[in-house]
């Protein structure tokens, strides 16, 4: 019973960080800004999605799986992330500053 | 407590749909694969709670493939965008 409130609880969290990453990326004035919000939503959103499920997973199989699947996403996003970040710098793009 | 869940797979729809504005939007090709990347986690959360809403345990395993496809996509755009020449429209403006 308490499994139930706790995995909705968590995945409306990570709903509402999920809101937050996309309306970030249409929000903010950069480059490097948006691919901040982007790495928050694929971090904390996903996190707490898979953590729902964790909780309320049926085996240990099933959860260790979730938690599989997060750390495969953590690493090849925030790889990723790394990888445009540096391409977009060497390229020469000036990040941006208050006016 | 299902239709709970499908609603919240329907509000993450909605944000992916939300930030694929970005790809209209993007000045530069980089902004464009931002929004891509967005989608492609937010694929991977909808089929996750969908797998709780279904009770679905064979959608985990495509949860995997797209996890793999999406890191292949990101370093197969940033080998070929990172060779070509900047952008014309290359400056900070909103």
């Amino acid at each position: 019973m308490i499994s139930d409130w706790f995995g909705i609880a968590c995945t409306v969290v990570g709903v509402v960080f999920f809101f937050g990453g996309s309306i970030g990326l249409l929000r903010f004035p950069d480059f490097y800004t948006r691919l901040h919000a982007l790495t928050k939503a694929d971090n904390l959103g996903l996190g707490f999605v898979v953590l729902a499920g964790m909780v309320q997973a049926d085996s240990w199989a099933v959860a260790l799986k979730l938690l599989l699947i997060w750390f495969l996403v953590l690493v090849s996003s925030s790889t990723a992330a790394h990888l445009m970040a540096k391409s977009e710098l060497s390229k020469g793009t000036p990040p941006w500053a208050k006016p | 407590m299902d239709e709970v869940y499908f609603f919240l797979a329907f509000l993450l729809l909605l944000s992916i749909v939300v930030g694929l504005g970005r790809v209209f939007a993007g000045p530069t090709p980089a902004d464009r694969i931002l929004a891509v990347q967005l989608a492609g986690t937010g694929r991977v959360a909808v089929l996750l709670v969908l797998a709780r809403a279904a009770n679905l345990g064979t959608l985990l395993d495509v949860v995997l493939v797209y996890a793999l496809l999406a890191a292949v996509t990101q370093i197969a755009f940033v080998k070929i965008y990172s060779s070509a020449p900047p952008a014309p429209g290359n400056e900070t403006d909103d």
